[in-house]
């Protein structure tokens, strides 16, 4: 078996093969897979990595390019979209876009594919003004930079509030015994428009994926963007999500990530304030058991004065699974009048379960309010007892105070159907049904 | 209704309760009194099935039904309710939806169906106007930043949505001004019925002027040392309790 770097590395010619060698894009991918060739994937003797491992996925015989066509039937993947309400859908299978679950638009608003936008010249100046100029460049965000071709492409011009939401959904089929994803988004939100995106990574059977996704946001002045993140996937499929965020004046963005399923989860979320008056919303829910793993990197970089950012992180391990929870926030010099706050809750319902809490706040401005709470504990057993005083069984109360615990982060998502879509995951994995709807 | 035999009990090896005897039939109301730390709030705790708490010895029945062994949930699907001295704060779950949950997990243990909503919606209303509830009130976290007078008045309130047999007031009339207490009796006293039995345990005979006992227990050092009528709960307010452990 070869190593898994020594194959991506020999496979970029032949990648690189069909592209246009010619663009600003070919440089930058070029560059990219020098610094992947540099750094090569992350091991745990790196800080940031000290307490995610990714040794175990990095040994699969991977699939760099998934050729096999797979059909996919909507009948059996409909229980993957949020189907209740019109929305816009982006679909990929085995990093192919399948027109045919698809549902985007050039009407205003481009709702499109990456792949286009790379190569047709009226997304020319998008590409060039945005691609690639707030990612970290990193390891494996170098290493998606490198092999970026395919991904969702999302441009709302200036005043426009989309209507429906954005779904972004990647499936695979597992047609190749193992496959490697890197999707590459691209979200440019001009001047005081908004809008709300889902998105979704999920494997139809049990053989071995690895996404490694890289999404930019790009939120001008005055934009609103919702970002809704559902990772429920099966317990074969790890995905490392590298999302960086570049804010101007006025704008808020929100990132919910709903962290229930998967092997090994890694969310790196990463924040830029350029500009003033800015809301940055970081919110998660991460219930997980059996041996899972997830992993919150998040970085809210202040940059600007009078800006806010709100992290609120709820988590609940269950046999032996375990977490991180690594939050830094960054407050510049520059940055007075900052508020920073940031929430990190745990609950350990096992005794073999582990949570690694780490807030990591640097603040070089005098005149700001930062605040950080982190808490790691059980389920507080004289609720349990008041419950079941009331007649609720143990089981449904001790469900009821998870859901309960849960809910400051529930509360905040904007779209109904994506709130209780969520709740009803939760019921699931709690294997409860709960008597009322959030 | 219930018969509470030479009850014998503990907490983290310490014993609380040494050979406490009751009988209480359907229809009374008993009062149970006692300087602090003679054992109240355990007597009440076990009643409900606190599993801290150990019983070495005795038994308790409910409608001739040995509880003991049950969990906390199936003693109140045999009705039994304590209204908490010390309410616990839930954050995230509603007044409503925790009665709600409640009212539906006591008719599954009976094998009923949910509620249907119009039904409990009705109810709520109802049983939120006798105890003079705002609307706002049920919406909120249960009992997360209430005073202790409303979260005592939200205690009352569940009583009255689940109907018990068997009722213990736990400190009720602690935290309550005396609108609360008033409102808070009002709110008992209707609900008592030949059909259900209620205890009440307190410091003061404030409360007994309200909810007017039929038996007075003086409980003392973790057995009952006197048993008198509503007159014994005067006795007490006058003279104190020191007669009493000189009576142990």
């Amino acid at each position: 078996m070869t190593d898994l770097k020594d194959k991506i590395l020999s496979s970029y010619v032949a990648f690189e093969n069909d592209k246009d060698t010619n663009s600003e894009i070919h440089d930058i991918r070029s560059k990219a897979l020098q610094n992947f060739e540099e750094l090569g994937f992350p091991t745990r003797k790196l800080e940031e990595w000290k307490y995610t491992s990714l040794n175990s996925v990095l040994k699969q015989d991977y699939s760099l390019f998934p050729n096999k066509e797979a059909a996919v039937e909507l009948a059996d993947v409909k229980k993957y979209f949020i189907h209740d309400i019109d929305t816009y859908k982006i679909v990929f299978v085995d990093g192919k876009y399948s027109s045919f679950l698809s549902e985007t638009t050039h009407d205003t608003i481009d709702v499109c594919l990456m792949s286009s936008a790379l190569a047709k010249p009226k997304y020319k100046a998008v590409i060039e003004n945005y691609f690639n100029k707030t990612a970290k460049q990193d390891n494996l965000t170098s290493l998606n930079t490198a092999f970026a071709c395919e991904g969702a492409y999302i441009h709302i011009p200036k005043n426009i509030e989309v209507q429906k939401p954005i779904q972004i959904i990647h499936f695979t089929t597992g047609t190749e015994a193992a496959t490697l994803l890197q999707p590459r988004n691209l979200i440019v939100v001009d001047e005081n428009a908004h809008v709300q995106i889902i998105e979704r990574h999920q494997s139809l059977n049990e053989n071995p994926v690895l996404t490694n996704a890289v999404t930019e946001i790009f939120a001008a002045k005055n934009a609103t963007v919702d970002y809704y993140k559902i990772q429920n996937d099966k317990s074969s499929a790890s995905l490392v999500d590298n999302t960086f965020i570049d804010q101007k004046t006025n704008s808020e963005v929100s990132v919910h990530t709903f962290s229930f399923g998967g092997n090994i989860t890694r969310n790196n979320l990463n924040f830029y304030q350029n500009g003033e008056h800015i809301n940055s919303i970081l919110k998660g829910i991460t219930i997980i058991e059996g041996k899972q793993h997830v992993d919150h990197h998040t970085l809210v970089h202040h940059i600007e004065p009078n800006c806010e950012s709100h992290q609120d992180y709820k988590g609940i391990y269950n046999d032996r699974s375990t977490a991180v929870f690594n939050g830094k926030v960054i407050v510049e010099k520059e940055a007075q009048k900052t508020n920073a706050y940031q929430q990190n809750n745990n609950v350990l319902v096992s005794e073999k379960a582990t949570i690694n809490a780490k807030p990591q706040l640097e603040i070089f401005a005098d005149d700001v309010k930062c605040s950080h709470g982190c808490t790691i504990g059980q389920l507080d057993n004289d609720a349990l007892f008041y419950m079941q005083q009331r007649g609720i069984p143990e089981k449904e109360g001790r469900a009821l105070l998870m859901f309960a615990f849960a809910n400051t982060v529930l509360e905040s998502v904007k779209i109904p159907e994506v709130k209780s879509r969520i709740a009803k995951i939760i019921a699931n994995k709690l294997n409860v049904k709960i008597g009322f709807d959030l | 209704m219930l018969k509470i035999e030479n009850l014998h009990a503990s907490i983290e090896g310490k014993s609380i309760l040494k050979g406490l005897s009751l009988n209480i039939k359907a229809g009374e109301v008993h009062a149970i009194m006692g300087p602090n730390g003679s054992g109240k709030s355990t007597l009440a705790n076990i009643i409900a099935g606190k599993e801290e708490y150990e019983v070495t010895k005795g038994n308790i029945e409910l409608n001739g039904e040995d509880i003991s062994e049950l969990a906390p949930e199936e003693r109140a699907h045999n009705g039994v309710f304590l209204s908490f001295q010390y309410p616990v704060e839930i954050p995230g779950v509603s007044v409503t939806n925790f009665i709600k949950t409640a009212i539906n997990e006591n008719r599954k243990a009976r094998g009923l169906e949910d509620m249907p909503a119009k039904e409990m919606l009705k109810m709520i209303r109802e049983k939120s106007e006798l105890l003079e509830i705002d609307r706002k009130f049920l919406s909120r976290s249960l009992n997360e930043g209430f005073s202790g007078g409303e979260k005592k008045r939200n205690e009352i309130f569940q009583m009255a949505m689940l109907e018990p047999k068997l009722a213990i007031l736990d400190e009720t009339d602690s935290g309550l001004d005396i609108d609360a207490l008033r409102i808070v009796s009002n709110g008992v006293n209707k609900l008592r019925s030949k059909d259900n039995a209620v205890i009440v345990i307190t410091h003061y005979q404030r409360l007994l002027e309200y909810i007017v006992p039929d038996y007075v227990h003086v409980l003392y050092g973790g057995k009952i040392v006197k048993t008198g009528d509503a007159s014994l709960a005067l006795e007490l307010e006058a003279k104190g309790y020191d007669w009493i452990k000189e009576l142990a």
